[in-house]
């Protein structure tokens, strides 16, 4: 040992450096760098010809086709997810289990599959393909499909976010409002909601990136239709193999900054409400 | 669960009865390369319908693998008419799903095909490979690019241009193709699914010697990098005929049977001709070809009628499950 004084929890300097270092570098070089990348390819040719690609009739139709998508798949997967976690933290009943492993499917599926079970349900050759097509119901291929494909792969995010806040939390507190006479709608609004409240924005941020994001569950039901059911990573990979690279990154850079505001939101929360957050995630 | 999807439902009759009568749109269900190609003859369209009618159309497309196309109006795509790249993926969706008659191919001049192409070789700038031919493609080291031929209708055309090549050769026959075909497939580092995904790969992406590519598809690979590919005619190629349709349930149901008649009988049209040889493919029409001459390099053709029988043979015994393709490619070998 030399001499110094080591606080003995604590590894060496070098080791300490070479970590973070090793984790910096790992950063920048696979998140970071391809990030900038795609800012750089998008304003090769200028800040207005990224900005013309975005105001595109086409892009504009797949900006607001994903943000539709989303605005109805997060609410619903919010309510669904509260609806569980409710469930699975302050009740007991047979197939808890069941339903908590069928909750984590979408994340263990390919999303690829996901799509494709809607395929096989409603397509036209499907169960219910050819009663849709009598009656003018337009599932597959349209906006439906896609908001369905886009439920089924967030489906987990704020389910999985609650449960264990929720069990964490325990039973007490509704325990002792349902005790003193309250009524079950108050107490959860009035107890559980207030005590869940940063992991559930949390949760539906996540969930919002997720449902604005995703490829490969939409590009089987969407049908690829030009302006009409692209939603924006499948509009970037129709730009792109255009041979329209500016307008292609252009798109994928807004993707980026939706994403990134998303970031920022979430920091700005976790820094305002520290020390609420760090209580909730103890877990 | 059933709010949320009588919600959906709402919305969809909601999307679905926003269109006025003036605004008509067709949706064009294309193969990969078409982008460009039906972006022209649309606008082409519209402004002659308009001025004839005083209606504007809207042709929607969507591209993709040519049998993933037909697998996606087998699915419901509501597609008024489809384009796609070879006979098969158009007699897949009569069979399957019943939405237009067997005999398609009867009710339209040329046998649906109001243009064709053929297969050539895309290398880079100055030929370092010197590939000049078939044979060239198989050297050793030498890798090729091309789509597969499950997915993608180019890819199937590729295919048959190389088998007939290696039967047609001096000393050649089925079993000197079959054994030619397997060892090109063994220089082909990865399928695309469609023939623009190869391209991507091809250019963008910088990998392999050689893109096995529809003539229409090097060419505009051409004016898009200027400088940096050559075009080589190999000494045989294929007559590639991608045919078109009406899909005759879902103009009933889109109440546009008029409009989409009317747009494909368009494709012959002396105008229309002009607009498909610009972006590359063999016009039907004496003049424009006549115009477009120095572009459209004369080499002999194999055709898949009097070659390969039709496509439904070359189907069943090259591209089926257990078909010739199943039997010479195995990936990662």
């Amino acid at each position: 040992m030399s001499g110094k004084f080591q606080n003995p929890t604590q590894d060496p300097l070098l080791l300490r450096i070479f970590l973070s270092l090793v984790a910096i570098g790992f950063v920048a070089l696979f998140l970071v760098l391809p990030l900038l990348i795609v800012f750089k390819e998008a304003l090769a040719d200028g800040l207005g010809k990224a900005f013309a690609a975005i105001i595109e009739p086409d892009a504009l139709s797949a900006v607001k086709l994903s943000l539709l998508a989303a605005g109805i798949a997060v609410p619903l997967n919010t309510v669904f997810g509260i609806s569980a976690a409710w469930a699975v933290a302050k009740h007991d009943f047979s197939g808890k289990t069941i339903l908590v492993t069928l909750i984590d499917l979408p994340f263990s599926v390919s999303p690829v599959v996901s799509g494709l079970i809607y395929v096989l349900v409603f397509g036209l050759q499907g169960w219910f393909g050819s009663y849709l097509l009598d009656h003018d119901i337009h599932i597959l291929f349209a906006l439906p499909g896609i908001v369905l494909a886009t439920i089924f792969v967030t489906f987990p995010f704020v389910a999985r976010e609650l449960i264990p806040l929720m069990v964490d939390q325990g039973r007490d507190e509704e325990e002792a409002a349902i005790s003193l006479g309250a009524s079950g709608f108050s107490t959860f609004c009035r107890v559980t909601l207030p005590n869940i409240k940063w992991g559930l924005l949390y949760a539906v941020l996540l969930c919002n990136a997720r449902a604005l994001g995703e490829f490969g569950a939409v590009s089987v039901v969407s049908g690829h239709i030009r302006g009409q059911t692209n939603t924006m990573p499948l509009h970037v990979e129709l730009l792109y193999n255009n041979y329209d690279y500016v307008g292609a990154f252009a798109v994928a850079a807004l993707l980026a900054l939706l994403a990134l505001l998303t970031l920022v939101f979430k920091t700005i929360l976790e820094w305002r409400y520290a020390d609420e957050l760090a209580a909730m995630h103890r877990h | 669960m059933k709010r949320i999807l009588s919600l959906l439902a709402a919305a969809a009759i909601f999307a679905t009865t926003s269109a006025q009568a003036a605004d008509i749109t067709l949706l064009n269900a294309s193969y990969d390369p078409t982008r460009e190609l039906y972006k022209d003859l649309g606008d082409g369209f519209a402004a002659q319908w308009k001025a004839k009618t005083g209606d504007t159309v809207t042709l929607n497309t969507s591209n993709g693998g040519s049998g993933a196309q037909a697998r996606a109006v087998i699915d419901g795509l509501q597609a008024d008419i489809v384009t796609l790249a070879l006979a098969a993926d158009i007699d897949a969706i009569a069979k399957t799903a019943k939405l237009l008659p067997d005999d398609w191919q009867k009710k339209l001049p040329e046998a649906s095909v109001p243009y064709t192409s053929t297969i050539v070789f895309l290398v880079r700038k100055g030929n370092p490979w010197k590939i000049k031919d078939w044979p060239d493609l198989v050297k050793p080291g030498i890798q090729v690019v091309t789509p597969n031929p499950k997915t993608s209708g180019g890819a199937r055309w590729a295919y048959l241009a190389a088998w007939a090549y290696a039967e047609k050769a001096p000393g050649g026959n089925a079993g000197k193709a079959k054994e030619y075909v397997a060892n090109l497939y063994h220089h082909v580092p990865v399928l695309d699914s469609g023939a623009r995904g190869s391209t991507i790969t091809f250019t963008k992406r910088g990998i392999g010697d050689v893109l096995l590519s529809w003539e229409n598809e090097a060419q505009l690979a051409l004016k898009e990098s200027p400088g940096q590919y050559d075009v080589i005619y190999p000494s045989r190629s294929i007559l590639a005929e991608p045919p078109v349709a009406l899909v005759d349930k879902n103009v009933d149901r889109h109440k546009t049977r008029a409009v989409a008649e009317a747009f494909l009988n368009y494709l012959y049209t002396p105008e229309a001709q002009l607009i498909e040889a610009k972006d590359f493919y063999r016009p039907r029409d004496p003049v424009a070809a006549a115009k477009y001459k120095s572009q459209f390099p004369n080499i002999p053709l194999a055709t898949v009628e009097s070659d390969f029988g039709g496509w439904e043979k070359a189907q069943s015994t090259h591209f089926a499950d257990g078909g010739v393709f199943d039997q010479i490619y195995q990936p990662g070998k």
